[in-house]
C-alpha cells in the first residue's frame, strides 16, 4: 500500500511541477493546487498506512489491533480547507489579472517597468 | 496556565469579526483602533510577567502538553508581539488620512486585524502545525491587503506573491509530515526532547533545510527574496508599512525558534555553514540592489533584504551575544522600517509619485518630512544614539568573539553601504529644487495626521537607544533562555521523566 501511494505521490507532484512550469496562467494555477493535494497525500503517509484500520478507539476503549494515526487525517483536513480559500483566491486573482493585462501568458506578466 | 497568552490573538479576531458586521467607517476606525491598542497594552503586560515570572503557557480546553494546543510566550515572542502592536497601533493611524475610500470600504481593517491575528499567533504557538496555520491566516490576509485597490501593478505582482507561497507552503506541510513520521510529534517542546534523546544520523539535517526554504521565503533571505522589492512596492502605502516592518520578521522569528530548540543537532552545517552563508550573501545582495534603485519603496524595500541578513548573522553565529544581538535588531528593525516605509508612504501622498528623481526638493516644501524621515535613517543605519546601533554592535561584537573577521568586516562595510543607499534618498528627494507636484499641503490636516505615527515611532525608537542598557539585559536573557531551551521545555511539559520517552 505503501508503494502504491508513493508512486501516486510522485506522479501527482510530477504533474504538478509540469503544470508549475508552463507558460499559461490557468495551468500554473492548477498545478500549485495539485501540488498541494500531492503532499497532502505525503502528509497522509506520515502516520504510517494501515489498511482497513479504524482511526478510532474500540467500542469498549481498547486499542484495534491494527489503528490508523488520527492525527495526520486532522492536519490534512486542515490544510484542505486552506488550499480550497487559496485556490479560490488564485482564481479570483487570475481571472482580474487576466481582464486588466488581457493575456494569460506567464512571460508577459514580468513588469520591471516604473508606472 | 495564563489566560493572557491568548489575548494577543482573541482581540484582533473578534474585532475583526464585528468590523465586518457595519459598514459605517468611522465606526471601524474607532473599533480597530481600540483592538490595537488593547493587543498593545496585553503584550506589555505579557511581556512584563514573563520577565518576572519565567515563560508563560496556555494549554487549550485545558488540555496538558504535547496532546494539547499549547500558546507559549517566552521574552523573545513577549517582546515580539508588543513591538507589533506599536508597529500596527503606527500603520493605523497613518492608514486613516493615507487610504482611499474605495480601500477603507473594501475590508482594509478587518484585513489588518486578521492579519494581526496571523503575525501574534506565529509568535505565540508552541506547535509546529499552528505555526503553519497562522502563518496561512498571515498571509491569507496579506493577499488581501496587497491586491486591495486592484491597480494594474498590484493584481500583477500579488498573483506572484500568492502563488510562490502556495508552492512553499506545500513545503512547509512536507516539513511538518516529516517530522511527525521521525518523532511522533508537534509540539514543539516535546520535539525538543525528543530530538535530543535521539541521534537522527543526519536526516533531521535535511527537514531543517525543508524548513529554511519555507522561513527563508517569508524572511526574503537570498536567493528566495526576488518577490519582496515588487510585491512591496505595489501595495498600498500602509500595508506595506506594516509588511515591510513585521511580515518579513516573522520568517525570521520562525527560524529563530526552530534553529534554536529544534535543529541544533549539527550547528556547524546548519549554522555555521549554511545560515552564515545565506546571512552574507542577503546581506551583500540586498545592499547591492538598494543602492542602485531610482524608486523610494522599491529602494527601501532592498534594503529590507540586507537588513534581515544582520538578523540572520546573528542566529548563525550561534552565541549568546549573536542571538541576543538579533533579538535587538528585530525589534529595531519593528520600529524603524515601519516609520521609514511610512515616510515614503508621505512623499508619494505628496508627490504624486515614488521616482525619486522626480519629487526633489521635499525638505523645502515639507520640511517636518524630511526631519522625520533622516531621523529614522540614521536609526536604520545605526547612529548612536538611535536604536540600531546597539543591536548593529551585539552583532559586530559577537561576529569578532567567535573570531570571523571577515563576518564583522561585511557587516561593517553592508552598514556603509545602507549610509550611501539612504543618503541618496535624502539628497534625491528632499535636498535640491523643487521638483514635480505638490498635492498635499503642508499645513493640511492631512499631512498632519500622516507626520505623527512616524514622529510617535521615532520617539519610540530614540527611547529605545536611552534606555539600551535595559533593552540589551532583556535581550540577553532571551537570549539565553531561547539557546538552553530548558526554561522553554520545562514551561511546557512540566516536570517531566525523560526515561518515560523510552527512547
Amino acid at each position: 500500500m505503501e508503494i502504491l501511494l508513493s508512486i501516486t505521490i510522485g506522479v501527482v507532484v510530477g504533474s504538478a511541477v509540469y503544470l508549475l512550469l508552463t507558460r499559461e496562467l490557468l495551468r500554473v494555477i492548477v498545478g500549485s493546487v495539485l501540488l498541494g493535494y500531492g503532499i497532502n497525500i505525503a502528509l497522509f503517509m506520515s502516520g504510517g498506512v494501515a489498511p482497513g484500520a479504524p482511526p478510532i478507539l474500540a467500542e469498549d476503549g481498547s486499542m484495534p489491533a491494527p489503528v490508523m494515526d488520527p492525527i495526520p487525517q486532522a492536519l490534512i483536513l486542515t490544510a484542505i480547507v486552506i488550499s480550497l480559500g487559496v485556490f479560490a483566491l488564485l482564481l479570483a486573482l487570475g481571472y482580474r489579472t487576466f481582464e486588466d493585462h488581457a493575456t494569460t501568458d506567464v512571460a508577459s506578466l514580468t513588469g520591471v517597468e516604473h508606472e | 496556565m495564563n489566560n493572557l497568552v491568548v489575548a494577543p490573538i482573541v482581540v484582533p479576531l473578534a474585532a475583526g469579526a464585528i468590523l465586518m458586521l457595519t459598514r459605517r467607517l468611522a465606526l471601524q476606525r474607532l473599533i480597530s483602533l481600540v483592538s490595537v491598542a488593547l493587543v498593545l497594552a496585553v503584550a506589555l503586560q505579557l511581556a512584563a510577567q514573563v520577565w518576572t515570572e519565567g515563560v508563560q503557557v496556555l494549554y487549550a480546553a485545558n488540555l496538558a502538553a504535547p496532546f494539547g494546543i499549547t500558546l507559549v510566550a517566552d521574552l523573545t515572542s513577549a517582546a515580539f508581539v508588543a513591538f507589533t502592536a506599536m508597529a500596527a497601533l503606527a500603520v493605523l493611524l497613518f492608514a486613516f488620512p493615507s487610504l482611499t475610500r474605495a480601500q477603507e470600504e473594501h475590508y482594509f481593517y478587518p484585513g489588518f486585524q486578521y492579519l494581526l491575528v496571523g503575525v501574534n499567533g506565529s509568535f505565540l504557538t508552541g506547535d509546529i502545525f499552528n505555526l503553519f496555520v497562522f502563518f496561512e491566516l498571515m498571509l491569507m490576509s496579506s493577499y488581501l491587503l496587497a491586491a486591495l485597490g486592484g491597480r494594474r501593478r498590484q493584481l500583477r505582482e500579488t498573483l506572484k506573491y500568492v502563488l510562490i507561497n502556495s508552492v512553499v507552503s506545500g513545503f512547509f506541510l512536507l516539513g511538518v509530515g516529516a517530522l511527525y513520521r521521525t518523532y511522533g510529534t508537534l509540539n514543539m517542546a516535546d520535539l525538543a526532547v525528543r530530538i535530543s534523546l535521539s541521534d537522527s544520523g543526519g536526516w533531521l539535517t535535511v527537514i531543517a533545510c525543508m524548513f529554511l526554504v519555507v522561513f527563508g521565503l517569508k524572511a526574503a533571505v537570498v536567493p528566495l527574496h526576488v518577490w519582496l522589492p515588487e510585491t512591496y512596492t505595489a501595495a498600498p502605502a500602509a500595508a506595506v508599512a506594516f509588511f515591510a516592518g513585521v511580515l518579513s520578521k516573522v520568517g525570521i522569528y520562525a527560524i529563530l525558534r526552530t534553529y534554536t530548540l529544534l535543529f541544533v543537532e549539527d550547528p556547524a552545517f546548519t549554522h555555521h555553514g549554511l545560515l552564515l552563508w545565506l546571512a552574507l550573501a542577503t546581506m551583500i545582495i540586498g545592499i547591492v540592489g538598494a543602492v542602485g534603485q531610482a524608486d523610494f519603496k522599491r529602494l527601501l524595500a532592498y534594503d529590507i533584504v540586507s537588513q534581515i541578513g544582520y538578523m540572520l548573522l546573528g542566529i548563525a553565529l550561534y552565541t549568546p551575544l549573536g542571538i541576543a544581538g538579533t533579538v535587538l535588531f528585530v525589534v529595531h528593525q519593528m520600529v524603524v522600517k515601519t516609520a521609514l516605509f511610512l515616510c515614503a508612504g508621505a512623499a508619494e501622498r505628496v508627490a504624486g509619485t515614488t521616482h525619486l528623481l522626480r519629487m526633489g526638493g521635499l525638505l523645502t516644501t515639507h520640511g517636518p518630512l524630511g526631519v522625520t524621515y533622516l531621523v529614522a535613517a540614521l536609526a536604520l543605519v545605526g547612529v548612536p544614539p538611535l536604536s540600531g546601533f546597539f543591536g548593529k554592535i551585539a552583532l559586530v561584537q559577537a561576529a569578532l568573539e567567535s573570531e570571523r573577521f571577515a563576518t564583522a568586516a561585511v557587516a561593517i562595510v553592508v552598514s556603509l553601504g545602507t549610509l550611501y543607499a539612504v543618503i541618496k534618498v535624502f539628497r534625491l528627494a528632499f535636498w535640491g529644487e523643487v521638483l514635480g507636484d505638490r498635492l498635499v499641503n503642508k499645513h493640511s490636516h492631512e499631512f498632519r495626521a500622516m507626520l505623527i505615527p512616524i514622529a510617535g515611532l521615532l520617539v519610540v525608537s530614540v527611547a529605545m537607544g536611552l534606555g539600551a542598557q535595559q533593552l540589551h539585559f532583556y535581550a540577553a536573557a532571551a537570549a539565553d533562555q531561547l539557546l538552553s531551551g530548558q526554561a522553554y521545555i520545562r514551561a511546557v511539559l512540566g516536570e517531566f521523566d525523560p526515561s518515560s520517552y523510552g527512547l
